[in-house]
């Protein structure tokens, strides 16, 4: 809570600030990701959520808000909006007016009860230092909310009514069934959509000029489809690339595959195949085969997933044997189980499904 | 170069443009450095692909041969309980490597203060040095949760003054919040081919008469596992043997348990291989390991609708034994759950017949 002891005493504490940050900002340009360089400066530039932009561009006309509840997948521009909208609001007092909590900061009913508490219950002035007048109230960003626990989320239901005065409440979630249904009922809610092909397109040939990266566009192409409608993960890939070939150099389709950890098909078929052998044996070898070009176990199922859905090999009753089965195996591998066993556990599950 | 060193770590390559494969991803990461200074790395591949040589490579190619000189200090660190932890870390002028897990659940205390302290040092002299330290942290998959959760915030927080290499064997108990920040770089393991190569360069590097058939068996016996397979190839030669590599012990072990539970579905071996497996845990056989040699050797003689099943048992106790924290009881409850699955199995021959 730093930031409010200073803003009492703005004087040199703004202008301490200014003398340390000018110097570093000098001998550190590079190291901006892209991310963050190229994300949407104000709420105009948000691309495709057209809902959510045009409520909060009356919003931002008005100089007020609704509490807000932002969910939808990763990469579509939660965090980006209300960031964007944020600095639009506020201007120069955009540090002192928000409190970002995420998942990494500590959140359980303590840190609710005492600082967001504290921090709602300040009042905001609606007059800047130079006159001109500014919304009268703070904003509390609590991304990734969908990992607070319940207990903190029901702390959390009194402060926001009773504070409505000085503060507005952003809540940003992957999963909105893990918002308790009172908190959801006290804010407006967005669905995120995921992102156009095109739009990714677009912005990522927008930065390739921008950054004097040369990639033809089957190879943009081959990105945004692998991003599966994420923007983040889409443009972290590009700068991985281009770090990774250096100037000048063109990027190839292998290169993205490569840096994407896309599991080439060939070995996804080839697993398929040998279950359908119904070979316990021949099995277990292609299984520590796979194991030793290290894929990520969990991009090989997700993969998998998918082959098995859309395949026309396998009968519903088939599929559904099998989905049941990539779901437990899913949840394994990310607590802990062993690759291997557990994808020989998959293997059995399907060489089953094939028994049918 | 002194003589008394591993073949292993003796023929280790010091540089990029040495390494014997994955060619273009050398080049790779060579255009990475070149601009002195790289993002975070997430390295990750299985057992002796040479993910810690690609490391140390990297980190020479960027700061220079000062990164060899390396010295061993104990850290220690204190948690909000006020306990005392302790902890190995190797360190050069240049960066610091440390095993977080091993001091178990404690170890996100031990990732925050040790980023902290590297992050909030200066460089003094700024135009002869980077001005970031490189933190290398080894075994990321075995991190709880709650460390790779504090790693995601101080990775981000840090990044002016730091950069983290993180090494894994499998990335899928990796978070993927962690994966999206860092640049993962995939080390496949060698294949059988270029390992009897490098076999053969060293060998002949070394004097020493290494005939096809050898390289070839130790290739496949090392499971592609270039560490253990210039072990191996140290240890034939020192004990003369042509031929016939041993396996190790352990598995040999494992595989004398494996023939118990074959033999006699009853409680008097159940009771034996509770004590085998005891051996196996203090001696610091990884449960995992334990799991998945047991499950092979037992899997052999069954056939595959029965053997369906026991990967199922299999599966099952494994995951939970990474739950839990008492290894011996998921063990015995997939031994017991097997002897039950297999009696069945022979008594339907016996019937059979």
């Amino acid at each position: 809570m730093d930031f409010f002891l200073k803003s009492g005493k703005l004087g040199d504490a703004s202008s301490s600030t200014k003398s340390s940050g000018g110097s570093k900002a000098v001998k550190k340009p590079k190291l901006v990701p892209w991310v963050e360089k190229y994300r949407p400066k104000t709420i105009e530039d948000v691309v495709e959520q057209n809902e959510a932009v045009t409520v909060l561009g009356e919003c931002i006309k008005g100089a007020d808000l609704p509490n807000l509840l932002f969910y939808g997948p990763p990469g579509t521009g939660k965090t980006s909006t209300i960031i964007a909208a944020a600095k639009q609001l506020f201007g120069d007092l955009y540090r002192q007016r928000i409190l970002e909590l995420n998942a990494s900061d500590e959140r359980g009913i303590q840190v609710i009860r005492e600082k967001v508490k504290t921090f709602s219950q300040l009042t905001a002035s609606s007059v800047r230092e130079d006159g001109k007048p500014c919304p009268s109230f703070k904003i509390v960003i609590l991304d990734e909310a969908d990992s607070m626990t319940y207990a903190a989320q029901a702390a959390l239901r009194r402060t926001m009514e009773k504070e409505t005065k000085s503060t507005r409440f952003c809540l940003i979630c992957n999963y909105v069934s893990r918002i308790i249904p009172p908190l959801t009922s006290r804010c407006t809610k967005f669905r995120f959509k995921p992102l156009n092909e095109c739009m990714i397109f677009e912005r990522l040939t927008y930065i390739c000029k921008e950054e004097n990266v040369i990639c033809e566009d089957v190879t943009l192409n081959k990105l945004v489809e692998t991003s599966g409608g994420d923007m983040r993960r889409a443009i972290t890939c590009l700068q991985s690339c281009a770090k990774l070939k250096g100037k000048g150099v063109p990027i190839s389709i292998d290169n993205i595959i490569e840096v994407t950890g896309v599991v080439p098909d060939k070995l996804l078929i080839g697993y398929l195949e040998v279950c359908k052998t119904r070979n316990l044996q021949s099995l277990q070898n292609y299984i520590k085969e796979m194991m030793l070009e290290a894929y990520a176990g969990s991009q090989i199922l997700e993969q998998l997933n998918e082959m098995v859905v859309n395949s026309d090999d396998y009968t519903d009753k088939q599929k559904a044997i099998i989905g049941e089965k990539l779901g437990t195996v899913a949840f394994r591998l990310l607590d802990g189980g062993s690759e291997y066993i557990q994808l020989l556990d998959l293997g059995c599950a399907i060489i089953k499904a094939h028994n049918i | 170069m002194p003589s008394n060193l591993l073949w292993a770590d003796k023929y280790r390559p010091k540089d990029l443009s040495l390494l014997d494969y994955h060619k273009e991803q050398a080049t790779d990461l060579k255009n990475l450095t070149q601009d002195g200074d790289f993002p975070h790395l997430l390295v990750y591949g299985p057992l002796g692909a040479g993910k810690k040589t690609r490391i140390m490579c990297l980190l020479r190619e960027m700061f220079g041969p000062g990164v060899e000189k390396l010295k061993e200090e104990t850290m220690s660190f204190t948690t909000p309980s006020n306990k005392k932890l302790e902890i190995l870390a190797l360190s050069s002028m240049y960066h610091i490597e440390i095993n977080p897990s091993d001091v178990g659940h404690n170890d996100r205390v031990v990732i925050m203060d040790v980023i902290k302290n590297v992050a909030q040092t200066h460089q003094l002299n700024m135009s002869s040095q980077k001005d970031f330290k490189v933190i290398v942290l080894t075994d990321v998959d075995d991190l709880s949760k709650d460390a790779q959760h504090a790693l995601r915030r101080t990775m981000e927080k840090y990044v002016a003054n730091c950069r983290i290499i993180l090494c894994a064997t499998s990335i899928s108990r990796v978070i993927p919040a962690i994966r999206s920040r860092c640049l993962c770089v995939r080390v496949p393991a060698p294949t059988e081919g270029e390992v009897i190569k490098i076999l053969k360069n060293v060998a002949s590097i070394e004097n020493v008469n290494l005939t096809d058939e050898l390289a070839k068996e130790i290739a496949v016996k090392s499971e592609r596992n270039l560490r253990r397979a210039l072990l191996m190839a140290e240890a034939s030669f020192v004990n003369n043997i042509r031929q016939g590599i041993p396996k190790p012990d352990w598995e040999i072990f494992i595989q004398k348990t494996a023939n118990v539970i074959l033999k006699e579905q009853s409680m008097q071996s159940l009771a034996s291989v509770r004590n085998n497996l005891y051996e196996l845990i203090v001696n610091g056989i990884p449960s995992e390991i334990i799991f998945k040699v047991l499950l092979e050797d037992l899997l052999k003689p069954c056939d595959s609708s029965v053997g369906a099943n026991i990967v199922e048992e299999a599966a099952t106790y494994q995951y939970r034994s990474v739950q839990g924290n008492k290894e011996i009881f998921h063990l015995e409850a997939f031994v017991a759950k097997f002897m039950c699955h297999y009696s069945g199995l022979v008594q339907q021959m016996m019937e059979f017949f």
